[in-house]
């Protein structure tokens, strides 16, 4: 077997190539799947008996939740290859996360304060998942924040790498000892996302919104990636080159 | 003894390489940090207002809320457990700055990771060191805000427990912390961001034993989860916080 294909993952033109050509084929089916999940699940797909329309809110929250977690398991496993074997790709990919992970945390929570209103009357509860949902926030904004307060980009990769490898360490420790919490002073909320005696005529549009955000975020993440491997690269000679085509 | 133990831990963890070596190395590593843990406290003695600080801050914090709520201690008490753990949180949080800056300042911190000593266990030693001057003395101060606050006596013993155990936590996440923004002009508040949201689980089992030793219920269960998370710490914060220190000293 050949090892080829992987010790170009080390060459930057090679990635920012690559990237450019890979970017269509997530991109397009993403859009696909997307607006076919939107249409069944804002058109399509019949009223909730209890919920009305308003859980219709969940074809965009729980995809956003579910990405919010993607990513940071993305970043820190980027962020972990890097570290270890030094990889500089890793370290981009990982800092191309952050932001589109910082993104799909906060449309989770904004979407799910939408989606408290009607339902519980309030917009915010202190509910497990928000409240995780919130942690997770800033752990992105404290990452993104070590990484912009380190000027020598070599460190700021390294230090936020052992960030977020730290942090995935931390993230189950916290997840648990929230719903932990949360089970001790409230009753167990009204939101049970995800629960499998869903209509298929529900489910199906929701696993197409699933499906068509993993495929937007690589679709971004490789758009970031190039902008990434662009502002590291600046004073290679490459670089004029593949911006004159 | 110590020693010939983590011997027999590394060397099982080799695949059974075990040589006289690796238990003189280990026994090395030991008396060196236990070298730097007395230099750190010794230093610490010679310069008393940092000892003091953070217990002031928390004794301030603590003060902040009757002015801010209600002189009564009927509205105080059922706070009491919030009001300490955060007063804990963020005085271990202020006192996080002294653990390595003037190490850091005058080169010692590069000195013992160029030194060829395992720059874990002399982490370990510092972040000991650190617990010893800070989280410590938080725990034997937190009867007094106790108090203060309105908590029942009988509830003084599984407090101090619970800071005591649950300082330990904050001092090694704290110790990542400092490692990571080491070097970094006004990085308070960037420290706080990262180590905050990293301690929530200490602040929620330390709350939770705080409240149940007032209301004089069994303990055990938070105790021996903050205990558990001590554990994990000391297993993998030293390694982290060695890591960041030679990331940051590059």
């Amino acid at each position: 077997m050949t090892w080829t294909w992987f010790h170009r993952l080390g060459s930057p033109p090679y990635i920012y190539a690559l990237a450019a050509r890979l970017t269509p084929w997530f991109a397009w089916p993403a859009a696909l799947l997307i607006a076919g999940g939107l249409v069944g699940g804002l058109v399509l797909a019949p009223p909730d008996y209890q919920q009305g329309d308003g859980f219709r809110i969940v074809y965009v929250h729980a995809p956003s939740a579910w990405m919010s977690l993607m990513v940071y398991m993305t970043m820190a496993i980027a962020a972990a290859v890097a570290l270890i074997w030094r990889i500089k790709v890793g370290h981009a990919v990982a800092a191309a996360c952050a932001p589109i992970g910082a993104s799909f945390t906060f449309v989770a929570l904004v979407t799910g304060a939408l989606y408290g209103a009607p339902m519980w009357g309030t917009y915010w509860e202190w509910d497990p998942r928000l409240t995780s949902e919130l942690i997770l926030l800033f752990l992105y904004l404290g990452y993104m924040g070590l990484r912009a307060a380190l000027e020598d980009t070599q460190r700021a990769d390294r230090a936020s790498a052992l960030l977020a490898v730290a942090g995935s360490v931390n993230v189950p420790i916290i997840h648990y000892s929230v719903t932990w919490w949360n089970s001790l002073h409230q009753a167990p909320t009204v939101m049970q996302f995800g629960k499998p005696k869903m209509a298929s005529s529900m489910l199906v549009p929701l696993l197409m919104m699933l499906a068509g955000f993993t495929l937007y975020f690589v679709a971004v993440l490789l758009v970031r990636l190039r902008g990434e491997v662009l502002s590291r690269e600046r004073a290679a000679s490459w670089i004029p080159e593949v911006l004159k085509t | 003894m110590p020693a010939r133990v983590l011997a027999a831990d590394s060397a099982a963890g080799q695949g059974g390489a075990a040589d006289a070596s690796l238990a003189a190395d280990a026994g090395a590593a030991l008396r060196t940090a236990r070298l730097a843990l007395l230099r750190d406290l010794q230093l610490a003695f010679r310069q008393r207002s940092q000892l003091v600080q953070p217990l002031a801050f928390f004794a301030m914090v603590t003060l902040l809320f009757p002015l801010a709520i209600s002189p009564e201690l009927s509205r105080l008490r059922p706070v009491a457990p919030g009001v300490l753990w955060i007063a804990a949180l963020l005085a271990s949080l202020l006192a996080l700055e002294f653990l390595f800056r003037d190490d850091a300042h005058d080169g010692t911190l590069e000195q013992y990771a160029l030194s060829g000593q395992s720059l874990t266990w002399l982490m370990f030693a510092k972040t000991a060191a650190h617990w010893l001057l800070t989280g410590l003395p938080l725990a034997l101060m937190a009867p007094v805000a106790a108090l203060s606050l309105g908590v029942p006596a009988r509830a003084l013993p599984g407090i101090v427990a619970s800071v005591a155990v649950g300082s330990v936590t904050l001092s090694l996440i704290g110790s990542i912390g400092a490692a990571l923004t080491l070097g970094i002009k006004r990085s308070g508040t960037l420290l706080s961001l990262l180590t905050l949201p990293l301690s929530l689980p200490v602040l929620i089992f330390g709350a939770r034993a705080t409240e149940l030793a007032i209301n004089g219920a069994p303990l055990a269960a938070p105790l021996e989860l903050l205990a558990a998370l001590a554990v994990l710490g000391i297993t993998l914060a030293p390694l982290a916080a060695a890591a960041a220190v030679r990331i940051s000293l590059e």
